[in-house]
């Protein structure tokens, strides 16, 4: 492994982790929020240590890391929003809402040139009956229409 | 009102995450905020929601009459109605009445859903004095196999989408001789349109650790999962806070309630796949692997998690469990029709105007749901369709909404009850644009693991554009029949499997949509491959 400044800090951020989850069986799953938690997202850099940490080959643990949507290889935005495209929230206009997005300079994935804001899709918040809903950053909003949207991006980015 | 005499006033204002997302903790601070200014007597205590999800924020005052809501209630509210002496439950525009008596509550059969919207979630005391581990107590003097039974003669079926009886997977783990046995509950939730095990989680999350007490007792388990989505952080914490306290009072650990059981439990946080919903890809990422679907057999009831017999029931499922108990098989099995016992937590979302929880029996249609409870689209204009049982699910034609919602008449329909879930849509609704997103739904979310699955979406994409395009629409419309029959046949799991339903259900009955040049939805495309189908 090289030993430049970043890899010594991913590397001992991994080591921190894994110690905290010891003794949880297939610990593969927390182990990973944890690390995106405290980095971001799950850096190329973490998955050698990992494999050596649980006893996992490299290849199985690019291949968790590559299936669920959740983790990140590169950084997101400060603040993600993410909008509702699930069938309950289409039935009362969720496509408008991303089309709003795109025409804000922010289409389904990208971040914003100024790393304020990354949007991004997500299908169903289990608030289906008060759509269409949108996340940001972990906080839930029911009935967000174009207007409502804006502000959240706006206030997302000024924060 | 503004009387220093007056005692201390109790009022309830939810923190169920449907709530907070069109307020509620907003107006739980400006209620609090005039408490603390001293100019109003006070307490707010966060309840679940009473899934009456239109009326939200519902604030509830505790009277001599009862509990008086008020709602839709915006933070700015607030102090308007404080001094119109909402605190007496005076009249008010906001006024709904006595909220048991409302007639949208009054009139269901509350029976999983019981306490939530009542109790405080996390309060061990409201638990118990509402009636909390009399199931547990009950099921503790018995001897497992007889946990077993009576679960098995109450007809619960699980709850999740397949409908396969509680007690006869019970019964499969109790039989192995293994010393480590699981007990894992699927809280995955990953259809859209179905919120109920989130407002269990939120609203109720003992009744879900004592009906998993429960089933560790019956088969003989000693440790459990559950398994959240990660788009449910409240469920998440909520449910972890319960556990704790579960644990303070001896309901989780060593000796439970005094008695023999030893038993804890532990909650893992799912990475945004629709398919970990699927039970044995669940498995495979509780133990930290890909979430790909196992070939079954073995099934998971013999060789489940790490390769030990374990018992997946769904948040429902396992919540009814302690009602069962306490109230007994016979109460539970009265209720239904058919061979679908009890009640059904019905979801109403989508463009409805009355969305939320309808708890009653089995054997109610559709219309009166959509009609009487849902009081028709939110929009205000004609309801087209309604897709019931998640995005596998069939979409329903207004002239089938006449059907009972069992899971027999379902299935002989060509459609199915799945998780309850049902998602209403006006005439606006393009259905092509509908059978599109089933594919490109499935496209995105397959695991990977057989072709018909992986392959046929992405190609059922191509074809549903070329067919509302005009390019050969009639060699087209006969290669999506062909693809659905593929991936009908060819699946390994439901995801493929179950997807040709959506789409077929939707070229049935709405095939105008498909020929008449409706203009398409703005879609997100997906990946396309090479090579044509
Ligand atoms: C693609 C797919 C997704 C599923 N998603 C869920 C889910 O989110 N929650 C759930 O409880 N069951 C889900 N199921 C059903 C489970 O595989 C399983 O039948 C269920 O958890 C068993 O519990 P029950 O018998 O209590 O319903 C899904 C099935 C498939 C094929
Ligand atoms: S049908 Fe789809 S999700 Fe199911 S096993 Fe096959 S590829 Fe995986
Ligand atoms: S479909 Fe959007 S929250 Fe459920």
């Amino acid at each position: 492994m090289t030993t430049s400044r970043s890899d010594v800090t991913v590397e001992s951020v991994v080591r921190r982790v894994v110690a905290r989850h010891r003794g949880e069986r297939g610990a593969l799953l927390p182990v990973l929020h944890a690390v995106q938690a405290e980095l971001g997202h799950v850096p190329q850099e973490a998955v050698p240590v990992l494999a050596e940490e649980l006893n996992l080959s490299r290849a199985d643990v690019h291949g968790v890391v590559t299936f669920y949507h959740d983790f990140r290889r590169e950084p997101a935005g400060r603040t993600t929003v993410r909008i509702c495209r699930a069938e309950a929230c289409q039935a009362l206009g969720a496509d408008q809402l991303v089309s709003y997005a795109r025409e804000s300079g922010l289409p389904l994935g990208e971040t914003a040139a100024d790393g304020s804001v990354t949007v991004e899709q997500v299908f169903c918040l289990g608030n289906c009956a008060l759509g269409p809903s949108v996340e940001a950053n972990g906080r839930l909003y029911g009935r967000v229409g174009p207007a409502r949207l804006g502000s959240i991006l706006n206030g997302t980015v000024s924060s | 009102m503004n009387n220093p005499s007056h005692s201390t006033a109790t009022v309830y204002v939810p923190r169920d995450s449907a709530a907070r997302s069109v307020g509620a903790d907003e107006v739980a601070q400006a209620l609090q905020h005039a408490g603390g200014r001293g100019d109003f007597a006070l307490d707010v205590v966060r309840n679940g929601s009473r899934g009456m999800l239109w009326l939200e924020p519902l604030v509830e005052v505790v009277t001599p009459q009862g509990r008086v809501g008020y709602g839709p209630v915006a933070p700015e509210d607030v102090d308007g109605l404080l001094a119109a002496g909402m605190l007496d439950g005076a009249d008010h525009p906001l006024r709904l009445g006595i909220v048991d008596e409302l007639p949208w509550l009054a009139r269901q059969n509350r029976v999983t859903f019981a306490r939530v919207g009542v109790t405080d979630p996390l309060s061990a005391e409201d638990y118990e004095a509402h009636g909390g581990l009399a199931g547990l107590r009950a099921a503790l003097e018995l001897a497992p196999a007889d946990v077993v039974a009576e679960v098995t003669a109450s007809g619960l079926r699980g709850r999740g989408g397949a409908g396969f009886p509680a007690g006869i997977k019970w019964k499969t783990v109790l039989d192995c001789a293994d010393e480590l046995k699981f007990v894992c509950c699927n809280a995955d939730e990953g259809d859209s349109g179905t919120f109920a095990d989130r407002m269990v989680m939120e609203g109720d999350p003992f009744m879900l650790i004592e009906g998993m007490t429960i089933a560790a007792h019956a088969v003989g388990a000693s440790e459990g999962y559950l398994y959240i989505r990660s788009e449910y952080p409240d469920a998440v914490a909520t449910m972890r806070r319960a556990i704790g306290v579960a644990r303070e009072h001896g309901w989780l650990g060593k000796g439970i309630l005094g008695s023999a059981l030893d038993f804890d439990l532990h909650v893992r946080v799912g990475a945004g796949a629709y398919i970990c919903g699927e039970e044995t890809s669940m498995l495979e990422s509780l133990e930290g692997k890909r979430g790909m679907v196992r070939a079954k057999p073995p099934i998971p009831a013999i060789e489940g998690l790490f390769g030990r017999p374990t018992v997946v029931n769904n948040v429902l499922t396992l919540a009814t469990v302690p009602v069962v108990m306490a109230k007994g098989a016979q109460a539970y099995e009265r209720l239904g029709v058919e061979r679908s016992r009890g009640t059904q937590v019905f979801q109403l979302g989508g463009n409805i105007a009355h969305g939320g929880i309808v708890e009653t029996a089995f054997g109610i249609t559709l219309r009166e749901l959509i009609e009487e409870y849902g009081g028709g689209t939110h929009s205000g204009r004609p309801v087209r369709t309604a897709q019931v049982g998640g995005p596998l699910g069939a979409y329903l034609p207004e002239s089938m909404f006449d059907l009972p919602m069992d899971y027999e008449a379902f299935a002989a329909a060509g459609a199915m009850v799945g998780h309850g879930g049902v998602v209403v849509f006006d005439d606006s609704v393009d259905m092509a644009a509908q059978a599109r997103f089933a594919m490109e739904f499935c496209a995105e979310e397959s695991c990977g693991k057989c072709t018909p699955c992986r392959v046929g979406a992405v190609r059922g994409v191509e074809v549903i554009d070329r067919i509302v395009a005009g390019t050969h629409r009639d060699e087209n419309l006969a290669l999506l029949e062909d693809l659905c029959d593929l991936m009908t046949e060819g699946s390994l799991c439901a995801m493929g499997g179950l997807t040709p339903l959506p789409v077929r259900s939707a070229l049935t009955h709405f095939p105008d949509d498909f020929l008449g040049g409706r203009r398409l939805l703005e879609i997100h495309p997906v990946q396309a491959t090479e090579g044509t189908a």
